[in-house]
């Protein structure tokens, strides 16, 4: 479903793509299964101009911007950041229907592991230099 | 505003109602712009002479012959105005030409050019099929031509002016041809079209409802003179007219030659058809897409005049072959600031991301949207109501694009069938200078530079995000050369293009970098810069998957000083950069400041400098996933610094040779993972502490607070100053700002009197 998630079909549980880590119930909020830091964006958008001299300095003011970073408990992977307002509530940023996704997969007759190759160990070059072996791009 | 006063409801018989009905047709005092037109944007049902003309028969063939024929039109008429244009954003293709059934649904667009356009024009030409066609003092017939640029009856933005012109046979209408061009200057509170100061509608400039300026193939002349007087750049005006007039006769010639071939049926029914098809084929492709819903926020810290917060909700539900776009939550409409955006304009920035990051393999059809149920609150900032200014809509309806094209990576990650790649946030920034005044040569003028077109692409899944690449609303824009406009226009680039090191977004594969940009006056009466941009506060785009987003940008200046007699008298000191000029303050006796980037009309003296930075494109996925040599290779290359690439990317090197440390590399990023590990906080733990009921007590915030509740939290102003609110849209107070010298003001008083208090002053004051 994304870089780092899947969802298993048979046992409807969101897992994570480098790991296997169980996140919990696909039907649900895959974050819910994360470790989560609130970030100082000024560690991640350093200053370029001097902060000591001036308010506007390339990077975001704390008290307005805070970046969410979402961790597999398992591998430690960033699968996710936010960027939220101190205090706003993490976002439910997907919710799938997993019983239509599984027909839909049903439908289509091809496993989705093997369809959906985008992700962790994918190679550029096959990407982007080998013609495709169908007309239909990934 | 108008007020509403519920008196008991009698009904009517039929008869009375008829009455009234014919009373007030008769006794319209104004025709504004008509809700049933400007809240739809699906295409409309086939005509009857559309029926007739599609029963005659289709051949697929000649109907993709005719589409290439009109292409090839549509891009000939493109190539016109952009080689002709005077408006500089003609000359960077930022315009577009296009042809419409006759109901207005647009069948086609020029190949290049902005495909926003597609959502739009629609709203026009219904407005004068409903009012003008059999309006006796007005009426269409060959040869007519109709002008319009407000966006309260579609369109982008307001500096976009159009000719809309009909295709007739035997009396009837059946297409229509169009140009638009970004023309810029409009006559606005401020030169260049899209001020950033405008506090109510009157401050926006030009307010042209679809009207008549051609007729019959002849100019009005007293039209064009009240248009030309009522802008600052009387020339311009003129000089484009005349050019979307050219191009659009030029598009008419093909497209008479088509039908003179194909006859009048085939023509309709190809337009019709192709419009047809474009929407089946996106409930097709909506229904290839994973049901379930992806929720995308983003806030915006300014209004371009003070710092805020304020939200842009979005959720996208696919279900079946059914998408909706629902934007509750998101802020309300603030009635004393520029960056509303009326409902439209938000929807051709959706369109721009359908057409140009979901599906830019589909005929750029006014039916590639019609599908998908958007829903909105009217007064709030992306759906503002007809009171509310909209000089800088682009803030609120670029989020809308944002929306889109986020989300997109979400939707479609797990479909198989794919039609563009995965990219995280594109730029959504206008970070380029605004500018006007009087020219070396006499010419007043208002418009801005091209290097809003230089805007960063994020990070793709497999890839890199190219580095100032192209605007989100054109992939064809050219950021122009600099030196052709310094023939015209009173000041150089001191520093044009140079990337700034580390403006990227961080990530397995890092978003593309932005370049910065130095300006300074000379050897005008009369000159001065704007900036209308938002995000020196709180990062404008985001990461993907685990990627980071862009930084802030400062608006830096040195006022006081004239760069040029210093760089006379010494060239060895031309060395100038953001970083450099700021942080060692080389000239003596500068004043060195910076500011959010909503810069009002600022007037800038000989050698003053004025200094900003374009952003950068999102990052996707785990910076610790990232090529390890890439990183290094980055630094060898200057484009980030040491500290990012031990910091972030955490790879060791030898900083002399740049040879990657491999061992040495793993040993950081393992340490960094068992950081993570400490340091995060399991999900339900996490959302007990950090998560508040409201937002902090001194941030004046606008939008739903979280996105479980149906209410929105604003800050609004009273004799008592700023009070939080929260309620529902419907019953959320008019939201106007204080003017910030009269808080500035009232602060210095205050302290005034804290300070005679202290030092025991008797001071008697009277009011
Ligand atoms: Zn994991």
């Amino acid at each position: 479903m994304t870089e780092y998630l899947l969802i298993d079909l048979d046992t409807e549980r969101w897992l994570c793509r480098v790991c296997d880590n169980d996140f919990g119930d696909a039907n649900g909020n895959y974050k819910e299964g994360t470790l989560v830091y609130d970030r100082d964006p000024r560690e991640i958008h350093q200053p370029i101009i001097d902060p000591e001299k001036y308010e506007f300095t390339f990077s975001p003011d704390p008290a307005y911007c805070r970046i969410l970073e979402f961790y597999c408990p398992g591998c430690a992977t960033q699968i996710e950041t936010e960027y939220v307002p101190p205090g706003h509530p993490p976002t439910v940023d997907m919710l799938w229907d997993i019983a239509s996704l599984r027909a839909q997969w049903e439908q289509r007759a091809t496993d989705p592991m093997v369809a959906i190759t985008y992700g962790p160990g994918e190679d550029v070059q096959r990407h982007t230099h080998t013609p495709p072996q169908t007309p239909i791009s990934r | 505003m108008t007020a509403i006063y519920d008196h008991e409801s009698k009904s009517l018989t039929a008869q009375e109602q008829e009455w009234v009905d014919q009373f007030m047709d008769d006794t319209t005092l104004f025709l504004g712009p008509d809700p049933e037109i400007m809240r739809d944007h699906s295409i409309t049902a086939r005509t009857q002479f559309e029926e007739e003309c599609i029963a005659k028969g289709i051949d697929p063939l000649q109907v993709d012959r005719i589409r290439k024929r009109l292409a090839g039109a549509l891009d000939e008429g493109y190539e016109m105005c952009e080689a002709m244009g005077a408006a500089p954003g003609a000359k960077w293709g930022d315009l577009t030409t296009a042809i419409y059934t006759a109901s207005g649904d647009v069948t086609y667009l020029s190949c290049h050019g902005v495909i926003a356009f597609s959502a739009i024009l629609h709203h026009p030409i219904r407005y004068i099929m409903k009012y003008w066609k059999d309006e006796p003092t007005v009426g269409i017939h060959p040869g007519d031509g109709f002008i319009h640029n407000d966006a309260r009856f579609g369109n982008v933005h307001n500096t976009d002016q159009s000719m809309i012109m009909p295709v007739m046979r035997d009396g009837r209408i059946i297409a229509w041809v169009a140009a638009t061009i970004h023309e810029g200057e409009n006559g606005a509170c401020e030169p260049g079209g899209m001020p950033s100061g405008s506090e109510t509608p009157f401050d926006d400039g030009l307010r042209m409802s679809p009207f008549k300026i051609l007729e019959r193939g002849e100019l009005r002349r007293d039209l064009v003179t009240f248009l030309q007087h009522s802008v600052r750049d009387p020339k311009l005006q003129l000089a484009d007219l005349k050019v979307k007039i050219g191009a659009v006769q030029r598009i008419m010639e093909r497209v008479d030659k088509t039908i003179d071939e194909v006859g009048v049926d085939a023509f309709v029914a190809a337009l019709r058809i192709t419009v047809e098809d474009v929407e089946e084929e996106v409930r097709r492709r909506i229904r290839e897409l994973p049901d379930g819903t992806v929720h995308f926020n983003q806030f915006m810290d300014s209004t371009l005049k003070e710092n805020i917060l304020i939200k842009f909700s979005c959720k996208v539900t696919v279900k079946g072959d059914k998408m909706t776009i629902d934007l509750r939550g998101t802020g309300p409409e603030i009635l004393n600031r520029a960056i509303n955006s009326p409902l439209c304009s938000v929807k051709s920035m959706f369109m721009q991301a359908i057409l140009a990051f979901w599906w830019p393999d589909l005929p750029r059809c006014t039916s590639a949207m019609s599908p998908i149920e958007i829903i909105s609150d009217e007064h709030t900032w992306a759906d503002a109501g007809y009171d509310a200014p909209m000089g800088q809509s682009l803030q609120a309806s670029f989020r809308g694009f944002s929306a889109l094209q986020s989300s997109w990576a979400k939707l479609q990650f797990a479909n198989p069938e794919k039609f563009s790649n995965v990219i995280a946030p594109w730029f959504n920034q206008i970070n380029t200078f605004l500018w006007g005044g009087l020219t070396q040569h006499g010419d007043q003028v208002g418009n801005l530079c091209a290097d809003l077109n230089g805007m960063p692409g994020g990070a793709k899944a497999f890839l890199d995000g190219e580095d100032a690449v192209s605007p989100l609303f054109c992939a064809m824009a050219d950021t122009a050369e600099q030196e052709v406009m310094e023939e015209e226009v009173p000041f150089m680039q001191l520093v044009s293009k140079r990337l700034v090191r580390d403006n990227m977004g961080f990530g397995k594969h890092t978003g593309g970098m932005g370049y910065e940009m130095i300006v300074a006056s000379e050897g005008t009466p009369l000159w001065g810069f704007m900036t209308v941009t938002s995000g020196a506060k709180f990062s404008s785009v985001y990461g993907m998957f685990g990627g980071y987003g862009c930084g802030t940008y400062p608006l830096a200046r040195v006022k006081g000083i004239n760069v040029y007699d210093v760089l006379r008298q010494d060239p060895s000191r031309f060395d100038l950069s953001i970083e450099k000029v700021m942080n060692d303050q080389p000239f003596e006796g500068g004043r060195y400041t910076t500011s959010h980037m909503g810069m009002q009309f600022d007037v800038a003296k000989d050698g003053e400098l004025y200094m900003m930075s374009q952003g950068a494109g999102g990052g996707y996925g785990d910076v610790l996933e990232r090529d390890p040599l890439a990183v290094v290779k980055d630094v060898e290359l200057n484009r980030i610094t040491d500290r990012v690439a031990r910091e972030i990317f955490a790879v060791a090197y030898d900083p002399t040779t740049f040879v990657l440390d491999v061992e040495g590399t793993k040993e950081l990023r393992s340490q960094v993972r068992s950081t993570r590990l400490e340091r995060g906080k399991p999900y339900a733990e996490f959302v007990r502490e950090f998560v508040t009921p409201e937002p902090p007590k001194d941030l004046p915030y606008y939008g739903s607070w979280g996105d479980d509740t149906d209410e929105l939290t604003a800050t609004v102003f009273d004799i008592d100053g700023p009070q939080r609110v929260t309620a529902p849209i419907s019953q959320m107070p008019i939201i106007m700002l204080p003017d910030r010298r009269d808080l500035k003001v009232a602060e210095l008083e205050a302290r005034v009197r804290e300070l005679e208090e202290k030092h025991g002053e008797d001071v008697r004051r009277k009011s």
